[in-house]
Order: C-alpha cells, then sequence, then structure tokens
C-alpha cells in the first residue's frame, strides 16, 4: 500500500501546512513524496522517539502533521511520547505504520506489528484505520487527514484477488452475503478470504470488513447487527493478538447490546507458536489465519 | 517588564508557603529553577514566543511565575496538590492557556520545543523557543535524539537552558550517571553553548538575551534548593517538603534579604 499512500499524500502535499517526518524510512517508495514536500519533508533519522514528540510540537502550532515508519518503530518504540505528548492533548498528529501484522514476514519479531492497534486505541480520543485494499488508502487518508484528534493507519499489502472488484470504501463493508454465520475480518485479511469463500461449497457466511476502531467511534451498521443477532454465530478474524483487538471489542460489544450468541470463533495472531520464522503466509499459518484454517474454522462454526 | 530581586523574593516566599502549607516536596529543584523561569517570563520572552519546562517536577516554580505575572490568582495557588485542583504536581495538559504541554516524564521537553521551533521556521515566524532541562534529564537518551535534531536542523530560534544543580533523585548526578563535564559533551554539538550562574539576574541577562545563528544552550550554574539554606545543595530537597523550622528559618532568611 505504499504506492497507494504515497499518490495520496502526494496529492495532499499541496497544502502549504502540511508536514511529513519519518524515522528513515522510504527508500524507494516516498520519494516523489519528498520531492513534493521539499523542507516539509523531514527525515527525522533512527530517533522515533523525537520524531512523534517533535511531531506534536508542529501539530501544536496547527500544522497537518504525518509520522511514517515500519510499525512497531512507530507505535511500541515511542508509546510513551504517543501517550504523553499527542494523545494527552489530543492533537491530530496521524501515525502511518507500515507492515501491519506479519508483515514483515521473516525479518522477524522485531518488525511485526501484532498488537498495535489494541494498545493505541487504550489511549484517549485515538482512532484506528486498517485499510483493507489498495483502493482504500486514498479515502482513508482524506479522512485521517480530516480527523480532528490522533489517529494510527495500520498499512499492509492489498490482497484482492485480481478478479474481484474493490467495493467503495466504508469503515465496515460486506463483502459476501449469506447466512448462517455472520465473518467480520480486520483489515487486509478480508481479500484473502474472499478467495476462500468458493472453496466453502454451500456454507455462504455473510462476510463483512472494518476499517476503522474502536467501534465506539465507528458503531457497527444496523445491518450488521441484525444479521449477527439473527444468525447467533459470530467468527472475527484479524492478525492481532487477541488482547485488546476486534475480537475483544466485538466480544464488549455483543455483552453490552445483549446479543444472543450461540457460537463464536476468534481466528487470531498467536505470536510464534513454532518458534521458526518466515514469511507473513508463514506466520499465518503458524497461528491459524492461512486459508485452509479460515475455511475449516468457518465450516466447523456453520455445522 | 524589568525583574527586580524583590520579585524575586516575593515570588520565592510564595512558592515556600505553597510547598510548606501542602507538604509537598519536589522544592529543591523549583528553587534551582525559579530565578531563571522568572526572568524569562517577565523580562525576556515576547508575547509570541514559548516556553516548555521539560523539568515538569519543577510545576511549582511555573505556577509562582504565572502567579507573579497576574495569570495565576493567590486563592488558586492553596488547590496547588489537592482534589480538583488546575495546578498538578507536574504541568497539567489542560486548564492553563500558558502551558503548552503537560511534562513530568523527563526526556520529552526538548523534543516538544524542537517541534514548536521547527514549527516556527515553516510557518515563518520569528519568535524565540525557550526549553528548561534538568541536568539529570540529559541521561534520557531521548533528550540527545532531541539534541541532535535541533542541531541537525539548526534551530537557532531555540533556547535551551540546562538547571545544572548537580542533584538528582538519588545522588548526585556525578555519582548516578555522569555526563560530567556537561559543557564539554554538549560542546561536541553545533549549540552556541553558554555558561553563566543559575541565581543571577544580571548574568542570565546578559547570558539568555543575545541571539545567534545556532541554536543556543545555557548551562546555569544552580544550587538545588537555593535560599534554603538546611535544603541547599542536598538531595532531600529533592522529594521533601520543608519542616517547619526549616520553613520558618528560609522565610526569615528571605525577610532580611528585602
Amino acid at each position: 500500500m505504499r504506492a497507494e499512500l504515497c499518490a495520496a499524500l502526494v496529492l495532499r502535499a499541496k497544502r502549504p501546512d502540511m508536514v511529513f517526518l519519518t524515522g528513515d524510512l522510504g527508500f524507494m517508495a516516498l520519494e516523489p513524496l519528498r520531492d513534493g514536500l521539499g523542507d516539509r519533508f523531514i527525515n527525522c533519522g533512527v530517533a522515533e522517539q523525537n520524531m512523534v514528540t517533535v511531531a506534536a510540537g508542529l501539530a501544536r502550532e496547527g500544522l497537518d502533521v504525518w509520522v511514517y515508519s515500519i510499525a512497531p518503530f512507530c507505535y511500541a518504540r515511542a508509546f510513551e511520547q504517543i501517550r504523553n505528548d499527542i494523545c494527552f492533548h489530543d492533537l491530530p498528529v496521524r501515525l502511518l505504520g507500515n507492515g501491519g501484522g506479519y508483515g514483515y514476514g521473516v525479518m522477524g519479531p522485531t518488525h511485526h506489528a501484532l498488537e498495535d492497534y489494541g494498545i493505541l486505541l487504550t489511549l484517549p480520543g485515538m482512532g484506528a484505520y486498517v485499510p483493507a485494499f489498495n483502493e482504500d488508502v486514498g479515502v482513508v487518508v482524506i479522512r485521517a487527514g480530516a480527523s480532528s484528534g490522533p489517529c494510527y493507519i495500520r498499512l499492509g499489502r492489498g490482497e484482492l484477488p485480481p478478479e474481484v472488484e474493490a467495493p467503495a470504501y466504508a469503515p465496515w463493508r460486506r463483502l459476501a452475503a449469506g447466512d448462517g454465520l455472520v465473518v467480520i475480518v480486520a483489515g487486509p485479511l478480508a481479500g484473502s478470504i474472499l478467495g476462500v469463500l468458493p472453496a466453502l461449497g454451500a456454507c455462504r457466511p455473510d462476510l463483512w470488513v472494518v476499517s476503522e476502531m474502536p467501534v465506539r467511534l465507528a458503531p457497527l451498521p444496523n445491518e450488521l447487527a441484525e444479521r449477527i443477532a439473527r444468525c447467533g454465530r459470530l467468527c472475527v478474524i484479524e492478525e492481532h493478538v487477541a488482547h485488546g483487538g476486534l475480537g475483544a471489542m466485538l466480544s464488549q460489544w455483543v455483552l453490552e447490546n445483549g446479543v444472543p450468541l450461540r457460537r463464536y470463533d476468534h481466528l487470531c495472531a498467536r505470536g510464534y507458536p513454532s518458534q521458526r520464522y518466515g514469511s507473513q503466509a508463514y506466520h499465518r499459518r503458524d497461528s491459524g489465519l492461512d486459508p485452509d484454517s479460515i475455511r475449516h474454522a468457518i465450516l466447523k462454526l456453520a455445522e | 517588564m524589568h525583574l527586580f530581586p524583590e520579585d524575586v523574593i516575593r515570588a520565592k516566599r510564595q512558592l515556600l508557603e505553597m510547598h510548606y502549607r501542602t507538604r509537598i516536596g519536589h522544592l529543591g529543584g523549583n528553587l534551582s529553577a525559579l530565578d531563571a523561569m522568572l526572568l524569562l517570563h517577565h523580562e525576556l520572552m515576547g508575547p509570541r514566543d514559548r516556553f516548555i519546562l521539560s523539568k515538569g517536577h519543577s510545576a511549582g516554580a511555573y505556577y509562582i511565575t504565572l502567579w507573579s505575572l497576574g495569570l495565576i490568582t493567590e486563592t488558586e495557588l492553596t488547590t496547588f496538590h489537592q482534589d480538583g485542583t488546575r495546578l498538578s504536581g507536574h504541568p497539567p495538559a489542560q486548564g492553563i492557556p500558558q502551558i503548552l504541554f503537560s511534562t513530568g516524564s523527563l526526556g520529552h521537553g526538548l523534543s516538544l520545543a524542537a517541534g514548536l521551533a521547527l514549527a516556527a521556521r515553516l510557518k515563518g515566524e520569528t519568535h524565540r523557543v525557550f526549553c528548561l532541562t534538568s541536568d539529570g534529564e540529559w541521561q534520557e537518551g531521548s533528550t540527545l535524539e532531541a539534541l541532535i535534531f535541533t542541531c541537525h536542523h539548526n534551530l537557532s530560534n531555540l533556547t535551551i537552558l540546562v538547571d545544572h544543580n548537580g542533584l538528582q533523585g538519588f545522588g548526585t548526578t556525578a555519582e548516578v550517571a555522569s555526563m560530567d563535564p556537561l559543557d564539554a559533551k554538549l560542546a561536541g554539538f553545533e549549540v552556541d553553548l553558554r555558561r553563566c550562574d543559575g541565581h543571577d539576574l544580571q548574568a542570565l541577562r546578559d547570558t539568555l538575551t543575545p541571539m545567534s545563528n545556532r541554536p543556543v544552550a545555557v548551562i546555569m550554574d544552580t544550587r538545588k534548593g537555593h535560599g534554603v539554606p538546611d535544603f541547599e545543595g542536598r538531595m532531600e530537597s529533592h522529594y521533601l517538603p520543608p519542616t517547619e523550622p526549616q520553613y520558618q528559618a528560609a522565610m526569615a532568611g528571605l525577610d532580611r534579604k528585602t
């Protein structure tokens, strides 16, 4: 999604108040943005704590501030800076984390972002965007840019099957109509799950993708809420640890709204069960997030 | 607005009273920083200039400075550290317009100030940004990240003040994690390095006033607990409030100076 991000930000760079900070990342991706922004493109070097707090200072003076790094360097290294300097002051700094989930694959666990939106959404005023398809990125940049408070954008890799057209962006989107059970997916995994549908035979889940959190700020559409209540079976799928993730948010929603759920399953990132490293696809298999595991889980829940 | 020595004494009395009445510590680092904070706000800073108190544990001195400017009432000072106050132990995120950022976790202020200084440059504005750090705070890696950034971008509109009282939470800075001699360390960076007595108003004026074509770093030689004989230069003044005899002795000492 970096190419789409760069294109969207190049469009925004016409604003004289836009400032883009990077933690020394963007080689062979963000050069057009660097050229477009001139002295408003600032490579802060390998110093993420300073970068995030400088961003707070810039935003305090009314500038339009974007911060970019590999996801964990952005949210984990500089967590206190995000909390104290950005969120305590409700400043509209947009944090761009590249490589959500296991996106950096065999680069290893230091580069993975398995708890990013969960941990960030504990902070006051924070919103999270998880674009699902490459085509979402431009709209997400516009929506995040219009927000008056802090937000985090988790960037991944578009996984939409080539024969499928991306649906128009919305915080919640129905990707396939069905009955029997509801499947809700966070972000790009939705593309891969669309590829699983033909292999489900007679089982036709009602498939939704969510790209904005928390649920409090991006409430479930009525149609989805009614579907969940009617089916009574829900499967939540995300490349994020269980704690603080979409599954936890939706479980709370189910309890608070008295939704009569009979069966529930949560497929999520489980860390490194095999204690071995590999591609994003390898780690998804290790966590039961690969197409085969997902197909089995959906079929089992539908029984 | 010229700052007279009697203004400082009046502020110091108020600071002592506030900490004594509320039984709150951190007085030592407040007293080492108060002179510079008063001078900055009364004389040296223009209406558009910015101030960041990176050593947020000197919030008391900041509140007293704002009181001395008529921006906080004496009545409100009595709420310091009490339930429902705006005047928390470290500068608050909301409620006091002059305080741009909540600080208290050390190592944030210089980056905040660098952001403000960079914003001024990008917006074509000419105001100055002042950032008051402690000396122990230079043990924070993030402070060094901020200094590298400040120098790399040559933020000449930024002045860094170091309250160099030589004492930190659980020992002297030399004993705990020495950066001594701090001026030699800072001299390795592209800053306009200056040094003065942090309790000498004229020396502070002479040192802080001149602009530079580089970021300015001022090491202020100060005494923790300055003006309270039992506290001066003593580590316990970092945490402990003054006892009644200490408070009475300090107030009597200040009376003798007026």
